[in-house]
């Protein structure tokens, strides 16, 4: 059949290849169409000297089809691995192509453009990392859902008041250490005259309540155990056991243990005016305690997260 | 209310209607400010009431009205990934700072401002051919404690990945409303001090996680002397970020200086190991409860 015959068919009959648009031009779905249009000259089946470029298992062929061989459709095209070069293969072209059409020539090596670019892409697809985090899933109404939640979760969350809270919390609670680098003397001499008062306080009030001295080290208000230290010299390894026999005594003995070490004299006649010697001696000695208690403290600034 | 809505609707030509229906408005408005300019008065012979009046009159908030979660002030149990670095306090985290591959100038310009508060951290630019396995292999054998890695994605900056070494676990961070220290009005320069931590409201057991990641980034001994806390607030699963200098004023009274970067966080990710089984992962259809929280 002549080129022009098919071609009367293809344009006004029917072509299974044919994509019909509203807008004109169609397409063609021919694997072998070098143009993807549906058009007298890049009809692969309507012409009979055709050439094309295409893309083998990510090789470059040059496909060319010639009027000698149209009766023989397994033979049909010939073809011709292009260099992956691309100047090179574009130099194969032109000698391949040499006395062809220009529209052909030129559609080829369009081609060869085009496939050496998605080619390029699909390599540094393929080498791109699958760990990029990519953020194609968020659709505009998730992501204004998002940014006004957080707009408003910023509102409410009162940073910087929780910050202040958090730090005089800090401050209070002694996390700071003995001396502490961050706060005036005088601020922090007013701080520790009021924890001194609370202690004070605290002791006058609690001072038979055994279980809430007992056990916890890190209790300010823990009296013994600093005197413990101080006698057998060894702060860190205090024998719980040790210390809550101790503790379970009665407070006024603790109160002679204390003294007769130190004073061993006049025990029995003047009791309050001792209570109120030992509580200055607690009030200078509170004043050392935190030298031993330093190595403690670190540990709260460590693990500070607030709740 | 009905019966105004009612002789609203009978008026049948609309100027007058919009007409009536300001003056309703109107009326309804001078009638709280009146009630408002009484009430304060009342107050200000009689501060009690104010004071009663605060205590009394707590507004609800989505906060306060949050879902019940049974991990909220739970222990944590058992031992995690991050007990190395509770366990052995003379030993401080090393970070490793890098990008994904082929990152924009974003990314870079983000690590400068990482890098200006992250403490012991080294920046490494990501060569292709580098996976994440082996970095953390490259990692282990040199000691480092935690990778961190800036997700660019269109020239943006998009998201943190955090992996803990030497075994994980791994978590992805989305990341938003990134404003650095230079843009914040009234910014101070921040100086070269080891920060104190403020953790916010990491409450439930996957926000205590979350809370202990952040803690393992820095060391364990602040250089209180610089006065510089670091603050990660969480407040509705979203994680704000802030960076100031304070002064204690009084016994009462701290003030603050911002020196920046301010940025927000969101937990997208929490995969066992390096990049291993998801054990939570942020989906869209979680936030159609505006008042279930996961942190």
């Amino acid at each position: 059949m002549s080129d022009e015959v098919i071609w009367q068919v293809i344009n006004h009959q029917f072509c299974a290849f044919k994509l019909k648009t509203d807008k004109g031009q169609n397409f063609c779905r021919n694997e072998y169409n070098v143009s993807g249009l549906c058009s007298r000259q890049s009809c692969p089946l309507a012409n009979s000297r055709y050439a094309t470029v295409k893309n083998i298992g990510g090789k470059l062929y040059l496909y060319m089809k010639t009027a000698e061989r149209s009766h023989m459709p397994s033979k049909w095209w010939e073809r011709i691995k292009l260099s992956k070069n691309y100047s090179k293969a574009l130099s194969q072209i032109d000698s391949h192509l040499q006395y062809w059409q220009k529209f052909l020539i030129h559609k080829c090596k369009q081609r060869l453009t085009r496939l050496t670019q998605v080619a390029i892409t699909e390599r540094r697809l393929a080498l791109k990392d699958d760990e990029r985090e990519l953020v194609t899933s968020a659709t505009p109404k998730v992501k204004r859902r998002e940014e006004n939640r957080e707009r408003k979760a910023l509102v409410a969350a009162k940073i910087e008041k929780a910050i202040e809270k958090e730090l005089l919390e800090r401050l209070k609670s002694g996390a700071y250490g003995d001396k502490p680098l961050n706060v005036d003397e005088n601020i922090w001499k007013k701080v520790l005259g009021k924890v001194d008062e609370k202690e004070f306080e605290e002791e006058f009030e609690d001072e038979d309540d055994v279980e809430l001295v007992s056990g916890d080290e890190e209790d300010d208000s823990d009296v013994g155990e600093i005197e413990y230290v101080e006698d057998s010299g060894d702060d860190e390894l205090v024998d719980m056991e040790d210390l809550e026999n101790w503790l379970g005594d009665s407070s006024d003995e603790n109160n002679n243990n204390d003294t007769s070490d130190e004073e061993s004299d006049d025990e029995e006649e003047e009791q309050g005016k001792k209570r109120k010697s030992d509580t200055k001696q607690d009030k200078s000695k509170k004043k050392r305690r935190p030298r031993v208690e330093i190595e403690y403290e670190e540990e709260p600034i460590q693990t500070n997260i607030t709740i | 209310m009905g019966t105004q809505s009612e002789a609203l609707k009978n008026i049948k030509n609309k100027i007058r209607r919009q007409k009536v229906f300001s003056q309703i408005k109107h009326d309804k408005n001078k009638e709280r400010h009146t009630l408002r300019k009484e009430r304060a008065k009342e107050e200000r012979a009689n501060p009690e009431l104010k004071d009663k009046r605060i205590v009394e009159n707590i507004p609800d908030t989505i906060d306060s009205k949050r879902i019940y979660d049974e991990t909220i002030g739970t222990e944590v149990e058992g031992k995690d990934e991050f007990d190395k670095y509770f366990t052995n306090l003379g030993k401080d985290p090393k970070i490793l700072l890098t990008t994904n591959f082929n990152a924009r100038n974003a990314a870079y310009e983000f690590a400068d401002i990482l890098m200006d508060f992250l403490p012991n951290v080294t920046f490494v630019k990501r060569k292709q051919g580098y996976q994440i396995p082996d970095m953390v292999q490259f990692c282990n054998n040199r000691e480092y404690s935690t990778i961190i890695i800036i997700n660019e994605d269109k020239k943006k900056v998009t998201g943190l990945t955090f992996i803990n070494l030497p075994e994980g676990p791994t978590f992805y961070f989305s990341i938003s409303s990134v404003t650095e220290g230079k843009k914040i009005a009234g910014h101070g320069k921040a100086q070269d001090f080891l920060p104190e931590l403020v953790l916010n409201n990491f409450n439930s057991r996957l926000g205590k996680t979350i809370g202990r990641l952040f803690q393992s980034i820095f060391p364990h001994k602040p250089e209180l002397q610089g006065r510089q806390v670091v603050t990660l607030h969480n407040q509705r699963d979203y994680i704000f970020f802030r960076r100031h200098r304070y002064i204690f004023r009084n016994e009462e009274k701290v003030g603050l200086q911002e020196l920046g970067p301010q940025f927000t966080l969101k937990l997208r990710r929490f995969q066992k190991g390096i990049r291993g089984d998801i054990v939570w992962e942020h989906k869209p259809d979680m936030e159609r409860d505006k008042k279930k929280f996961y942190l």
